[in-house]
């Protein structure tokens, strides 16, 4: 029995840690093979749905298609052909690739300043900021100043502030604090955030565009780019960028052509993480979408109260949301976990 | 030797924009971060705190802020829509008295602890008190509404969102990476298939979910029709719904503690489990004593970020049920997100604020007392 086990090992012990006796290997099979299904068999009832009609789901459950009902084409025809969903679906593409690219750009740009250069921020200037920002938010909701006015008074002040003040002040906030200070307003739920924001888009008319849902989600994605892209560069030697350097490279430079290149893969995980939260947000395309600029989400929330559980259609729509997606994570699946992996361990 | 001096002379007295710009680079370079984070973080921070204490009108030609201190938050908390946040108390039962005084005494070891160890610094004792009064109300909240038989609010829900999902979750999660971990066949394949769900839209997954757990017409509805059910529809049930809501969530977050967690299991120190295997450990054993300390940063990790983003719930809740019954399956974004639609900007602001309240302490504390031990851990 020793004998015959020890056997085993030695067959196993290169391909894996461990080796299982065969009725712990079927429970494991058996557990695994149903996780499968809980994740399968939403997935597939959506997907036979979507090629059912009203009888089909009317009449009672029928699982098998070309079995037990015939698979339509009805439901697809009326929401690709018939009904507008091809607008929200090009405003979603537009604004998650959008909304990304820039969060990437400024993201990474200012994650590679936080690893690579030292620099101090003094908190003298921070605190004058802030109460100037209170300032004019007060001066302008409660006074009845106009905005115009009162950012323009808050600016030259803050900018004598910065040539009298700064100068003498030491006590200064270094690349760790902005960091954590960018990083800390992902914990920041968008309620408390998308009002102000919805006024904002308001008064500068850009209400329901699609400019506004990009710039919204550049900047509640921002914390995470920062956060994962910053152990990238982090990762990567230095010595190429300093060799740069010498040759007379700005640190710009140095950025595009040096650090950017070396840490492709990464950016590439990063990227695929915030396209899906873009593509997947409701609740800020709630507030600032209403027809022109409607992304995918909110169409397909939308769908219960005008016509009531069409379930067909709904389906059509999930299917033609999520299949993208689906596709990316099954070819991307290790780039997206090693994202993840990569801001776990670090944290 | 003449060249290099030339270049030097050449460039030194000329600081042109490009070297200007170089000398500040790292400043110019998280700017536009900042600016973002200032217009779309910081600036609607301040101005949702002045709605919060306002009271807002529709008025010819637009709308009036009517300043009212803090009545918003008052209501809120006391008064006409204490109902609504926190829920309707009954009197504490036995049981109640018996789990706050357990989290009392619990919460007064803690703090005898930190107190006697003798590292106790002015900082750490003010965080501690601020987290241990938070877990102390929460405690007081959930008891006073679940416990004693009363109706729990926004506010609890929520909590018993991020509460259980999250647990949920994480246990789920370990699970099946532990499963996928060991020598099988289609491991590639488990892993990519395990991984879907996460990609999902939430509200495709609610629609979904309502489909599936149609009465009449889901997939489930012949084997529930011949167990007897059919009147009954988990809609229309407080828990029943709240657990459709916390099924959506489980069904799309586990794959991502499953994809973590998975990675982390396999970096773990393969000598160490070997040897304790030829000096016959058991599985337990070997999980408590290599495979959780390889992992804990990262697990603390994962469910901090959880944590942080279970707390912004929305979509599935709105999609599944609409809040109902009643007030049942109501998150407090939206709750919020309600407020603002009846025209209730103050008071909306006011939930969002105490969204924010409750959800940064949790997650601080959850960093400070969960997510740094365990990362001491480690090395």
């Amino acid at each position: 029995m020793t004998e015959n086990r020890s056997l085993m090992r030695r067959l196993f012990e290169p391909k894996s840690l461990d080796h299982q006796a065969p009725a712990s290997k079927v429970v494991t099979y058996g557990l695994l093979l149903i996780w499968s299904l809980v994740v399968l068999v939403p997935l597939y009832w959506v997907l036979i749905t979507a090629f059912k009609n009203e009888g089909d789901v009317a009449n009672g459950p029928f699982y098998l298609p070309f079995i037990d009902f015939q698979p339509k084409t009805d439901a697809w025809h009326f929401m690709l052909v018939e009904n507008n969903t091809i607008g929200p679906y090009i405003n979603s593409v537009v604004v998650a690739l959008g909304s990304t690219f820039l969060a990437i750009l400024v993201g990474s740009l200012a994650a590679y300043a936080l690893v690579r250069i030292r620099f101090r921020v003094k908190l003298a200037m921070v605190a004058i900021f802030l109460i100037l920002l209170v300032g004019v938010i007060v001066a302008v909701a409660t006074f009845g100043i106009p905005w115009e006015i009162a950012l323009a008074v808050a600016i030259a002040l803050f900018v004598i502030a910065l040539f009298t003040v700064g100068r003498r002040m030491k006590l200064s906030l270094g690349n760790s604090d902005v960091e954590f200070w960018i990083i800390s307003n992902r914990i920041m739920p968008p309620i408390v955030a998308v009002l102000p924001i919805y006024i904002m888009f308001q008064q500068l008319a850009l209400l329901d565009t699609q400019f506004a849902l990009i710039a919204t989600y550049m900047a509640v994605n921002l914390p995470i780019v920062v956060w994962l892209t910053r152990d990238f560069f982090a990762a990567i030697p230095i010595d190429l960028e300093e060799s740069a350097q010498i040759d007379g490279a700005s640190k710009l430079r140095v950025f595009f052509t040096i650090a950017l290149p070396l840490v492709r893969s990464g950016l590439v995980a990063t990227f695929l993480l915030v396209l899906i939260l873009a593509w997947n947000e409701y609740l800020l395309a709630l507030f600032l979408t209403n027809a022109d600029a409607q992304t995918m989400p909110v169409l397909v929330s939308a769908q219960n109260t005008t016509r009531g559980p069409q379930w067909w259609n709904m389906s059509v729509l999930i299917v033609v949301m999520i299949a993208p997606v689906i596709i990316i994570a099954t070819f991307l699946q290790k780039h997206i976990a090693r994202g993840l992996l990569v801001g776990a361990v670090k944290g | 030797m003449t060249a290099s001096a030339t270049t030097a002379s050449d460039t030194a007295p000329r600081p042109g924009l490009a070297e200007r710009f170089d000398r500040h680079a790292g400043r110019l370079m998280v700017l536009p971060a900042v600016v973002v984070i200032l217009c779309f973080a910081l600036f609607p921070l301040i101005i949702s705190a002045y709605l919060s204490l306002t009271r807002f009108a529709l008025a010819p030609g637009g709308f009036t802020l009517k300043y009212v201190g803090n009545f918003n938050y008052k209501k809120l908390l006391f008064g006409s829509q204490q109902y609504h946040l926190l829920g309707t108390f009954k009197a504490f039962g036995v049981v109640g008295w018996v789990l706050v005084a357990a989290m009392a005494a619990l919460i007064l070891f803690l703090l005898g602890r930190y107190f006697m160890s003798g590292r106790a610094t002015i900082f750490g004792t003010i965080g501690r008190l601020i987290t241990s009064s938070l877990a102390m109300g929460l405690t007081v909240l959930v008891v006073a509404t679940i416990v004693a038989g009363g109706v729990p609010g926004t506010m609890v829900t929520t909590l018993i969102y991020v509460g259980v999902g999250v647990a949920a979750q994480f246990l789920l999660g370990l699970g099946i990476a532990m499963l996928c971990a060991q020598a099988i066949r289609g491991r590639n394949f488990f892993r990519v298939l395990f991984f879907v769900p996460l990609m999902v839209t939430p509200v495709g997954i609610a629609y979904t979910f309502r489909m599936l757990a149609d009465i009449q017409k889901g997939p489930f509805a012949p084997l529930l029709q011949s167990l007897g059910v059919t009147q009954w529809s988990w809609a229309t049930d407080a828990w029943s719904a709240r657990l459709m809501v916390l099924v959506g969530d489980t069904w799309q977050w586990t794959p991502f503690m499953f994809i973590v967690l998975l990675a982390a299991i396999e970096n773990q120190p393969r000598d160490q489990v070997e040897a304790a295997r030829i000096d016959g450990a058991n599985g337990i054993q070997i999980f408590r004593d290599i495979t959780w300390p390889a992992i804990a940063p990262v697990a603390a990790t994962i469910v901090l970020i959880r944590l942080i983003e279970a707390f912004k719930i929305i979509d599935l809740p709105n999609v599944l049920t609409g809040g109902g019954p009643g007030l049942a399956t109501e998150s407090m974004t939206l709750h919020s997100f309600i407020a603002w639609r009846t025209q209730d900007l103050g008071g909306s602001a006011a939930v969002g604020y105490m969204l924010l309240f409750v959800s940064t302490i949790v997650c601080v504390s959850f960093f400070n007392f969960m997510v740094r031990p365990a990362r001491r851990l480690e090395s």
